[in-house]
Parts: structure tokens; sequence; C-alpha cells
């Protein structure tokens, strides 16, 4: 059994059908990417998944338990985390309040004493600065917060969108590796990536969107090479 | 000396109007509307404390108790009916609405308890301090009144910054989305800041009668503009703000009415509130927000 299926997903933004019988898996340990056009639904998908979005049919899997019609502050419990497009930090909380926000569904202080030591290491830069107002750190250090309050959730799955927008080429670098490492800790990883050359260097699968249909899917390494998808995502 | 007490009763006055636009700056903060019925409740305030100390012979701290658990319980319900359904309708809809529960609770008090004023003791007693070789008289009620504001002040800033539920309430205030994929239960953190608002009221409605022992259905409307007023004048959305604001207002006012003119009074308040928004938009310690791309 997979650790997210997703099967015949609709979803529609009053009468616009944004999704249109979308289906895919995500197995325990992968990093599968989600690659297509801009307007495509990709970012639609992770938000009808993580219950910001309402599903008009269709059925969302997550470790054994139906998701599809849970109310979005549900699911983080069940071990799914969003590090939503924009980063969405709360800019007039400091960088120790995100990260607790993080953790909000739960209880055992210990354990999320352990997991915030675990971010900090994995994040230094967020350790310098937990008493600045989140609003003041550059794009590159909100994207790590982001992901760092998105990790304190203890998340078995880790939704990721568009992580390297707005940043510069050496951030992206490091947040791509930092994508990396966060998945051989365990964490299954879902990727929304505009850089889908980036996206389908670490990625295990992709799925490639179009106007809400899923067009193609295939080993990132075989679509890397696919003169289609190389003449339509990578620009060649 | 009289410029003394007359500062005295502003800050008294003041305090009350802070009490209220407390309720009204955190429901605006959070839920984003601005609840106009806010100063109704604070009527209902007056009327259970007066109901349960002049018929049910209750003392007047119990009737307090009793005003807040009413108001409370009457806040979350106000919500739950008639701006919960609203949650995503246009924000002219949940105004009038609000204007509409407003007038909901006005004539329902006028239907419970008639049009006839009720005088109301003050459930502070009527002892007063006397300075200055009893040239400078306060009465308990503005001393307590002033008391209640400072501690509430206190209280709800420790709440806010220190506290889970606090900082959730933060977090919702800036990004529903965000902290509802953080876990926050979007929909119980407004109920919460609707019952504490609307105690608060309760507290607000029972100083205010105390000082001003007239009760009636309408009690509840004048003050709550001014609250409203004062929540703006100090920046809505911001705690200190809605203090500094209320207190402001409540010197203001009574200074008008002592050197200015009883009946112009009103008018310079808002004469004050339009030069602070012309000179400062978003209020004396309002934060002006960048509208992001």
């Amino acid at each position: 059994m997979a650790l997210l299926t997703v099967e015949n997903l609709n979803v529609y933004y009053g009468v616009i059908h944004a999704l249109k019988d979308v289906s895919f898996q995500v197995e325990q340990g992968e990093i599968v990417a989600l690659i297509g056009a801009n307007g495509a639904g990709k970012t639609t998908t992770l938000h009808t998944i993580s219950g910001l979005l309402p599903a008009k049919s269709g059925s969302v899997q997550f470790d054994n338990h139906q998701i599809a019609h849970t109310p979005g502050y549900q699911i983080v419990r069940l071990g799914m985390s969003h590090v939503p497009e924009g980063r969405r930090m709360f800019s007039n909380l400091t960088v120790y309040e995100n990260l607790m926000m993080g953790a909000y569904s739960r209880k055992d202080k210990k354990e999320i004493a352990d997991t915030l030591e675990m971010v900090y290491e994995r994040f230094p830069r967020l350790k310098e600065r937990v008493r600045q107002l989140a609003g003041t750190l550059s794009g590159g250090e909100q994207q790590m917060l982001a992901m760092g309050r998105a990790l304190m959730a203890k998340p078995k799955l880790m939704l990721m969108d568009e992580p390297s927008m707005g940043l510069s080429p050496i951030f992206v670098s490091e947040i791509f590796d930092i994508i990396q490492e966060i998945n051989k800790q365990g964490v299954t990883i879902l990727l929304v990536e505009q850089n889908a050359r980036k996206a389908l260097s670490i990625a295990n699968r992709a799925y490639v969107l179009e106007t809400g249909r899923i067009v193609g899917s295939g080993q990132a390494s075989d679509l890397l090479n696919d003169p289609a998808i190389k003449k339509a995502y990578l620009g060649e | 000396m009289t410029f003394l007490s007359y500062l005295i009763s502003g800050i008294s006055l003041g305090s009350v109007y802070a009490i209220i636009a407390l309720g009204y700056t955190m429901v605006y903060g959070i839920a984003k509307m601005l609840n106009f019925a806010h100063g109704d409740i604070i009527m209902v305030g007056g009327y259970i404390s007066f109901c349960t100390t002049s018929y049910l012979g209750l003392s007047p701290f119990i009737s307090v108790i009793f005003a807040i658990i009413v108001c409370t319980a009457l806040g979350v319900l106000t919500e739950k009916l008639a701006y919960k359904p609203l949650r995503s309708a246009p924000s002219l809809a949940v105004l009038i609405t609000a204007i509409g529960v407003s007038y909901f609770l006005q004539n329902a008090a006028l239907l419970i308890w008639g049009s006839s004023p009720k005088t109301f003791t003050s459930v502070v007693g009527s002892w007063s301090v006397k300075l200055f070789g009893e040239q400078l008289t306060i009465s308990g009620t503005a001393l307590v009144t002033v008391l209640a504001c400072f501690v509430i002040m206190a209280a709800l800033t420790l709440f806010t910054s220190k506290t889970k539920m606090g900082t959730a309430m933060r977090a919702v205030s800036e990004d529903k989305g965000a902290a509802q994929l953080m876990g926050i239960n979007v929909n119980t953190t407004i109920s919460v800041t609707f019952a504490i608002g609307s105690g608060l009221a309760a507290i607000a409605g029972v100083l205010l009668c105390s000082a001003y022992p007239t009760l009636m259905p309408t009690t509840g409307s004048m003050p709550g503009i001014k609250a409203f007023t004062a929540a703006v004048f100090g920046g809505i959305g911001s705690i200190p703000g809605a203090m500094l604001g209320g207190i402001l207002l409540g010197i203001i006012e009574i200074f008008a009415k002592a050197y200015i003119s009883t009946q112009l009074s009103d008018a310079v308040v808002f004469a004050v509130l339009i030069v602070v928004l012309i000179v400062k938009p978003d209020g004396l310690l309002g934060k002006h927000v960048n509208e992001k791309v």
C-alpha cells in the first residue's frame, strides 16, 4: 500500500474544472515531483491533499486513512505537513514561535524539544535568529524556516510547493540538497516545482500535469531524457 | 484641582471604552470583521447584573460573574449562528449581519425588560477616596474601573504573547490558511476570541452602569460606537492601541464636556478622530500593512 494514493480527484473553482480525474501514488521513502506549466493544477493538487481546498469527488488515501473530506487541521496530526507556495511565514511571530506553531498538533513537550534541536541542527541559521521576527528574514532564510516549521510536525510526508521560488541560485542548490537530506532521514516528499530540471534531478519519479490532467509519468531519469519533456519543460 | 478630577473621570470613562475596544480589536484582528453588535453585549451584561442583584438578591460580585458567563455564551452563540455561516461571504454581508444582530439584541432587551430605564446600583459600592485634604474625591467605581482595565490589559498581553492558544490566535490573524496547515482549528480560535471579547464586554457593561447608572436597551450602542472609534484611533488590531485609544478618547470626551460644551462633546471626540486618521491613517499604534503581491 502506497503512503499516499490519490484517485480520480476532481476539484472546481466555481465553474472552472481545475483538476480532472487526477490519480497518482507516492510510495514510502520516495521523492515524487509534480511538474507542469503555470496554471496546470500543481498547487491546487497540494492544497486539496492537505485540506485547504475541498474535493468535488475522488479519494485521497494517506497512511491508511481516507482524508478527502477530513478538515485540514486534522490532517497534520496524521503525519502530513505542507510547505506552502510563497512560504507563508507568520511574519509578526518570532522564528521560535513559528517553529512552535509547526508543532501545534503535538502534545509531548520532551519530543517537541528533541525535534526542535534536530531542526536547529539542520538549520543553524535559524538558531542564530530565534528571537527575530520571521518577517525580517531573507527569502532563503524564510524558506528554511518554512521547512523547519513543517519538520516540527514530525511528518511522514512533506508536501513542498515551489521551494526554489524567488531564491538566488546558490540558495536554490542549498534548498535542494536539504530536501534530499530530509528524504534520506525517512521523510517521503511530494515536490511541486517550476524548475523541472532541478526537481527531476533529485526525484525518484515524476508526474506531468497539463491543464488539470496527468498527461505523463515515469522515472525521473527517464523523463529528463524524454524529448517531449525536454522540449516542453526543460527549455531545450 | 478640578482639572485633576476631570482627568480622573476621563481616565475612568476611557478605561471602560478601552475594555470594550479590546473586544472590538481582538475580533477584528482574528475574524477580520467589525462586530457592531459588540456594544449591545455590554447592555446585556448590565441587565444580567441588574437582575441578579435586584430580583435574586445575589451579591454584586456574583452578579458580575453571572454577567460574564451569560455574555460569553451569547457572544459565542451569535458567532456560531450569525457570522460563521458567512465565513467566506463578502465583508459587507457580514457587516450588515452584525448591524442586524445589534438591532435584534436591542429589541429582545426591549421585549424582556421594557423601555423604562432601570436604575443600576454600583457593584463597587458608594465609597470614595479623598485626597489633598478632601479637595479631591475619587469614587471607588472610578478606581476599580481603572484598575480592572489595567489588569485586563496585562492579562491579555500575557495571554497572546506567552500561551500556545494566544500564539495560535496571532497566527490565525495573519494567515488563516497557513494556520490551518499547522493543525490549528481556525473556527475554535475565532470562537475563543468572541468568548474573550464578550466576557470583557460584560465587565465593561457592569462598570459603565456603575458609573452612569441609567440602564436601557440602547445603553450599549453609543459606548459601543465610541469604543470602536477608540480601537480605530489606537490602531485597529492592536491591543495596546485599543487601550491607549480608549483612555485618550475618555479624557478628550470629559475635557470637551467640561471646557467646551456638553452638547458638543461627541462632535469634538469624532473631530479629533478625523484629524488623527488624516495624519496617521493606521491609528496611533497601528502597523502599516503592505499588501503582498
